[in-house]
């Protein structure tokens, strides 16, 4: 065969296999090429927030920029005790709670959507774009708007209702797409054959939709989290007199000027990353039990 | 008024989803406690639509369905003592086998020991017991339907109800596990409903075949029945293995008949279960295809043959133990000759030869 090859005139090898072939030295150029493109938007989306959390480390002699001024953790034990910082530790409180209610309602709200529309019925395109069409509307107006309703109605504004209600304007729409996903691969023979072996709706539901769906609810679930915990826009006019963490930053932002502000930043990552770290980790267990109890 | 027997009367039912047309168009059949059923049809011809009113899936518009004398009609399923065994299986994906198969009893409320127990008892009966901890994408296709299947046995059910069972297995797999579904349902000694579009399934299977077309019955009764008595052209054609011809009646002797045809002395068809027939009628008759005898021009026709017709061989197929000849008989319509293997090759054909078609008098049929 090589040496049918070697006979060909140079011409016949098309020129493409120089490029793509793994010739005998190692990899095409293009890989180098395209492997700096890479480095560079690892870069470009990590090295900010790298930043941030380095400069959070420095002692008491720490700025807001660079050179690293010593190590230490004193910038987070000054977040958490001084009191000119901001109130910290009760915005993260409140975050943290309104993120808990905003998933409950959006897992239960969504799974409950996802049972209605299993079945097509009459108009249920229309309710479909109504459940979704929130997205599309600004979110520091909405946020706007509801403010302005809840004061029309003559209600306080506090983080708890008026700041519930425009985060879950957005959460829900994300929720319920994320759901109507789940469920479309869903087999309703599954919901069919617990009915014919005798089980109650409630029974189907409990037993063999909400097991099956697991994965999937965690999924709107973590969604529903994460949106909420970091959300800004909407917050902005509906919160009342009583910061959420973001907000509570973005105040920081203003008048703190010490590392303070970069531990924050620092802490509500970590916070982030062990709320998704779980959520992946709940998934990867509970195919971990099924796997596990398949093998006996 | 409770009963064990599994025997199904369906009386005048009829199913519409639109108001406007009846998928099920006015079904009447009896189908005998223990027996084998096959429903078979082309898709859409309502056969998987009786199914699941049978099986309580499903209300029908009007009519009655009976089981075991008692009208079942707006009972759920676990009342109605039926069970059903879904296309693909619908095994639940979460659960392993053992826990798939104790469903029924763990939604009855038994205690986990019990229903394990029967569980067990079960998987043994369907010969899975290795595999009792698996989960159900861990299965061959087999596997998953001896799941199903005793998942839905466990409920002692006094009918199954099986939608097309083994479409989702490869063709060798198919066979098997056909023998198989045989040898529950008479370990079980229930009633099998089985919808399938198999010819060869329906007549392998069942006690009682039932063709059907656009949700009527066109022919209920034993698989050898409707195969090699046919009632009509549609029946026929759809289970096979028949040449269907039509013509004008030219005239009629006794006990038979003689039908127009491009054959000189016309086709002689005995007039058996028909009674009328007369002159000027256009009649359909079916001959079988491993009836016909094919003969060189000019030869003598094998004894008890009168009618011959000029053919051109068209195609040959072999297939193994026969030789599959098709003709050109008639005009418009297939016109298929089965020969056996060593009759064919002690004088073989080739495509273009002309050749006379012909067959026993006694062995063409009169269809409807």
């Amino acid at each position: 065969m090589s040496a049918v090859l070697a006979e060909m005139p140079e011409t016949a090898t098309p020129a493409t296999t120089k490029a793509i072939a793994p010739s005998k030295g190692g990899r095409p150029w293009t890989f180098y090429v395209l492997a700096t493109l890479f480095a560079f938007y690892v870069i470009a989306l990590y090295g900010p927030m790298f930043c941030i959390y380095v400069l959070s480390f420095q002692d008491i002699r720490g700025g807001l920029v660079f050179p690293m001024k010593g190590y230490s953790l004193h910038w987070f034990v000054d977040l958490f005790t001084q009191v000119r910082t901001g109130d910290v530790k009760g915005s993260f409180d409140r975050s943290i709670k309104l993120a808990v209610i905003v998933t409950i309602i959006t897992v239960v709200v969504s799974f409950l959507a996802g049972l209605g529309f299993r079945r097509r019925f009459r108009g249920d395109t229309f309710v479909f774009y109504m459940m979704i069409g929130s997205l599309v509307a600004p979110g520091l107006v909405l946020g706007l708007g509801t403010g302005l309703l809840f004061q029309a109605f003559g209600l306080n504004a506090s983080w708890y209702t008026s700041a519930l209600g425009a985060q879950l304007s957005w959460t829900l729409p994300f929720g319920v797409l994320v759901m109507f996903a789940v469920m479309s691969r869903f087999n309703h023979a599954w919901e069919e054959a617990a009915y014919d072996l005798g089980a109650s709706r409630w029974q189907s539901i409990r037993l063999v939709m909400i097991p099956v769906l697991a994965p999937g609810l965690v999924a709107v679930a973590l969604f529903g989290f994460t949106l909420s915990y970091d959300e800004f826009a909407r917050s902005l006019q509906t919160a009342g007199s009583l910061n959420t963490l973001p907000l509570e930053i973005w105040s920081m932002t203003l008048n703190v000027t010490s590392p303070s502000l970069y531990a924050l930043g620092t802490v509500t990552t970590v916070v982030s990353f062990v709320v998704i770290g779980a959520s992946l980790g709940s998934i990867v267990l509970i195919q971990k039990k099924r796997g596990s109890r398949a093998k006996g | 008024m409770k009963s064990d027997r599994g025997d199904i009367e369906l009386a005048g039912v009829c199913k519409s989803f639109d108001g406007i047309t009846n998928v099920v168009d006015g079904v009447n059949l009896r189908i005998a406690d223990g027996a084998y059923c096959c429903f078979i049809g082309p898709s859409g011809c309502g056969k998987t639509t009786i199914l699941r009113m049978i099986a309580g899936h499903e209300d029908p518009t009007s009519g009655e369905i009976v089981i075991g004398g008692q009208n079942v009609v707006g009972l759920a399923p676990v009342q109605r003592r039926t069970a059903m065994m879904f296309q693909s299986y619908a095994l639940f994906p979460h659960l392993t086998v053992r826990e798939n198969i104790a469903f029924a009893l763990r939604v009855r409320g038994q205690s986990k020991a019990d229903r394990l127990r029967a569980a067990d008892a079960m998987i043994d009966k369907v010969r899975l017991t290795q595999f009792a901890d698996r989960l159900p994408a861990q299965l061959s296709g087999g596997q998953q339907q001896r799941v199903a299947l005793a998942r839905a046995a466990i409920t002692e059910p006094r009918v199954l109800l099986l939608d097309e069972p083994l479409s989702a297995l490869d063709e060798q797999l198919r066979v098997q596990m056909r023998q198989e579904l045989r040898r529950m349902q008479q370990e079980l000694g229930i009633t099998f409903i089985h919808v399938t579009h198999t010819q060869l399934e329906a007549i392998a299977l069942a006690d009682l075949v039932v063709v059907m077309e656009q949700g009527k019955i066109k022919q209920a009764g034993a698989a050898r029945d409707v195969y090699a008595h046919p009632h009509d052209r549609y029946v026929a054609e759809f289970m096979g293995g028949q040449n269907v011809l039509s013509g004008r009646v030219e005239k009629v002797n006794g006990a038979s008949f003689t039908l127009s045809q491009a054959a000189p002395d016309g086709i002689e068809v005995p007039l058996q279960a028909r009674a009328t027939v007369s002159i000027g009628d256009i009649v359909d008759i079916a001959v079988r295809r491993d009836d016909v005898a094919l003969v060189r021009p000019g030869r003598d026709l094998p004894p008890g043959c009168t009618t011959s017709l000029p053919s051109r061989v068209l195609a040959i197929e072999y297939q193994g133990y026969f030789v599959k000849v098709m003709l050109d008989t008639v005009p418009d319509d297939e016109f298929v000759a089965y020969v056996p293997e060593k009759t064919f090759f002690a004088d073989p054909f080739t495509v273009g030869d002309v050749v006379m078609a012909t067959w026993a008098t006694g062995s063409a049929l009169p269809l409807a």
